[in-house]
């Protein structure tokens, strides 16, 4: 008896050190740069004391988790890092706290960071002054080539005289179509090789951020810019109809068999098996990527490539004080820490992307890795998806057109725009925007 | 104290209503408030999401706006097609199977335990490892489709022709046992002296099946049916995770539809709408299955 009671007061007493201790918890998704973040937070950690617990939610899983957790104002995140399409959401329903006062009293100045990423990552409404998170992780979808095939001189040469110029980075989408069509089906080393691992994934936002990959470079615009939520003739433009048609091309000609629901984790996995010459996805995957050539393979990287205009799908996210957290102020040293120029510097090094006008300025960025240059060319032609607070209600019939269209093959791409405008219209009118 | 004791002046009925009284609360707190609150916004345009609006009354808007909307009536058609084939296939195979099992042979309770290792497995598990078996460059599916009949790479999944089949293949092969457990107890209750009778009377093993074993068999199987027709109805896990509803809404069953208009569009009330409509289907059909099936048992 005397045994059990010992064990009893030591277990509560260590029980209530633990929750003395000064510690917060963070979420984000569960990828590789969660992890170069959780490396680079041990020194927050070494420096103030306070323990930093990490969640990282599947990105299958991690808007619904999110959303979830904030709708129902839990109080499990005191940090966390959202999507740039949440913040609308964010800011209107109440879930993270303005940061104009903090970053005012401590110094913090918007201005040290890049602009379209505190325009996309930061702001609502967006381009105000109003600030609800500290951009935290640049982003935009890009490409992935394999330099080494591009490199055989049998395929150099089989190339150029088959489409008439150089096998190398693509300068458009109809030189990506002819370049993914060259390795479709093709044997390389007694293995059958394919196009392009493309966006397809049908649940949670994959063929969307893929499909406008194209439709912004055809020069697509979401509504009329003199008339906010008006989309007719802009979404269901000519351009995006004939961008929408390629990418279902694309898919048809250049995707390997069976790539009808993939994102992120399946095109890296069809790029690194060796199956596919060209992968669309993150920026946040190429140090990955990169570090894990082997077998002969070497990896090039470029920005998407532009049709029309030059432009690239914004991807990436900042972070945010959860405003039901009870821990805001330890929450708020986090931030004050990670705004640091010499804390930005190491992220990057870490393998996350900085937004930090030091570190992207520096003399030494570009050709700091081989996809630094890209990821800069990047961040200035970035778009996004609506960042309304009803972007999942937004997001998901496009999600369900789009998908109907590419994959399924049904309708025209003209049918499954206007069908998007139409919900999008019914979602904005019950939201009071029209 | 004993029971006895302790329950010594307590009328029959206040012990009956003490044992079915934790029961009754649970039910009204997890089923019964949670289905007229339902009802309740189905009458409101409630988002659940938007904190801080009222909702407000908006009477048959959202039934009416679930009826006519075009989009709801194929995921219903989705529904009923994949209900009617796996109710068909796991009601022949299962039964087919039942009758195998019901003889005596050497291995008997093995191969029932083999064949009865699918639906004790997680859906979501059977979803997942089938979409690696569907998978068209590596899976064991298209590899043994092609061994037999060589019809080249075909993606299950990808096409919105063979989708609908790949949930309803993977269902059947999930459940197929459940249904052959179901008939297997409605075969080992017929007495054996009817077939010893129809064997005097010269009855062909045909003649045996059709009036001996089928009729002995059929409110088995019926109830069987039953059992999957509603868990079919409501079918969610595994498709979810072997096609996500794709390609486009090609398998896209009323109640995932359900799930993203009400956790992922946050249109609550919208959504009550749509699960009372459901609700009411699968209660009405349930009623008069329910009907049938006590007839053909009163035969």
């Amino acid at each position: 008896m005397k045994k059990i009671m010992i064990l009893l007061f030591v277990s509560l007493f260590s029980f209530s050190v633990n929750s003395n201790a000064k510690s917060i918890t963070l979420g984000w998704a569960a990828w590789d740069p969660a992890n170069a973040l959780q490396e680079l937070t041990k020194e927050f950690t070494a420096e103030t004391g306070i323990e930093v617990n990490f969640e990282f939610v599947p990105w299958p899983n991690f808007a619904d988790r999110m959303l979830n957790e904030l709708n129902n104002k839990g109080k499990t995140f005191d940090l966390l890092i959202g999507d740039s399409q949440w913040i609308g959401a964010g800011a209107v329903y109440g879930h993270y706290v303005k940061l104009n006062d903090f970053f005012d009293k401590e110094g913090i100045s918007m201005s040290d960071f890049s602009p379209a990423t505190v325009y996309a990552y930061s702001t609502w409404p967006k381009g105000s002054e109003n600030y609800y998170a500290l951009p935290a992780m640049g982003d935009a979808l890009a490409w992935a080539y394999r330099k080494d095939w591009f490199e055989r001189p049998e395929l150099k040469s089989e190339f150029k005289k088959k489409h008439g110029y150089d096998l190398g980075v693509p300068a458009n989408w109809n030189q990506l179509y002819d370049m993914c069509t060259f390795f479709q089906g093709r044997e390389i080393d007694g293995q059958k090789r394919y196009g392009a691992a493309i966006n397809t994934e049908r649940g949670s936002e994959g063929i969307t951020m893929g499909v406008t990959a194209a439709m912004y470079a055809w020069g697509m615009e979401y509504e009329n810019p003199n008339k906010p939520y008006d989309m007719e003739g802009y979404f269901n433009s000519p351009q995006a109809v004939e961008a929408v048609e390629f990418y279902r091309k694309l898919y048809e000609d250049c995707a390997p068999p069976g790539h009808s629901d993939a994102y992120m984790v399946a095109n890296l996995d069809a790029y690194k098996s060796g199956q596919v010459a060209f992968q669309m996805n993150w920026y946040a995957f190429w140090p990955g990527v990169s570090k894990e050539d082997s077998d002969g393979r070497v990896s090039g990287f470029f920005a998407n490539p532009k049709q029309n205009v030059a432009a690239a799908t914004l991807g990436g996210q900042g972070i945010s004080v959860v405003k039901y957290s009870d821990k805001q102020d330890l929450a708020l040293e986090y931030i004050k820490w990670f705004a640091r120029p010499d804390v930005q510097q190491k992220w990057w090094d870490l393998g996350g992307y900085s937004c930090h006008n030091d570190v992207l300025n520096s003399p030494s960025f570009p050709t700091s890795t081989v996809y630094a240059q890209g990821f800069l060319d990047s961040m200035g032609i970035v778009k996004d998806f609506w960042q309304e607070p009803t972007f999942v209600e937004l997001m998901l019939p496009m999600q369900e057109a789009i998908h109907d269209y590419v994959v399924n093959g049904k309708g025209t791409a003209k049918e499954a725009l206007d069908k998007i405008i139409e919900e999008w219209v019914e979602v904005f009118e019950a939201d009071g925007k029209l | 104290m004993s029971v006895k004791k302790k329950f010594k002046g307590l009328s029959d009925k206040a012990v009956g209503w003490l044992f079915i009284g934790p029961t009754v609360l649970l039910l009204l707190a997890i089923n019964i408030y949670p289905l007229v609150y339902a009802i309740k916004m189905s009458f409101t345009n409630f988002y659940a999401n938007k904190i801080g609006r009222e909702p407000q009354f908006v009477g048959l808007k959202n039934y009416i706006k679930v009826l006519n909307k075009e989009a709801i009536w194929e995921k219903m058609q989705v529904t009923a097609s994949f209900m009617f084939w796996t109710l068909l296939l796991q009601a022949i195979i299962g039964l087919g199977l039942a009758l195998l099992l019901n003889r005596k042979f050497k291995g008997n309770e093995l191969l029932t335990t083999l064949i009865v290792l699918p639906m004790m497995l997680s859906p979501a598990v059977v979803g997942v490892f089938w979409t690696y078996l569907y998978n068209p460059q590596v899976g064991l599916f298209n590899y043994v489709v092609n061994f037999f009949y060589d019809l080249g790479s075909f993606d299950m999944i990808g096409s919105s022709t063979l989708a609908p089949w790949a949930i309803v293949i993977v269902d059947t092969w999930m459940w197929t046992p459940f249904t052959m457990l179901i008939c297997l107890a409605g075969l080992r209750s017929v007495p054996n002296y009817l077939y010893e009778a129809a064997e005097v009377d010269r009855a062909s093993k045909w003649q045996q099946f059709i009036y001996i074993t089928l009729p002995s068999v059929l409110p088995f199987l019926l109830l069987a049916l039953l059992f999957r027709g509603i868990e079919n109805f409501k079918m969610f896990d595994m498709v979810v995770e072997l096609t996500s509803g794709g390609p486009g809404s090609a398998t896209e069953l009323a109640s995932i539809n359900l799930k993203r208009e009400a956790f992922e569009k946050w249109k609550t009330g919208y959504s009550s709408a749509f699960a009372v409509i459901l609700f009411v289907t699968i209660f009405g059909f349930g009623n008069v299955y329910v009907k049938v099936m006590n007839k053909i048992k009163e035969r």
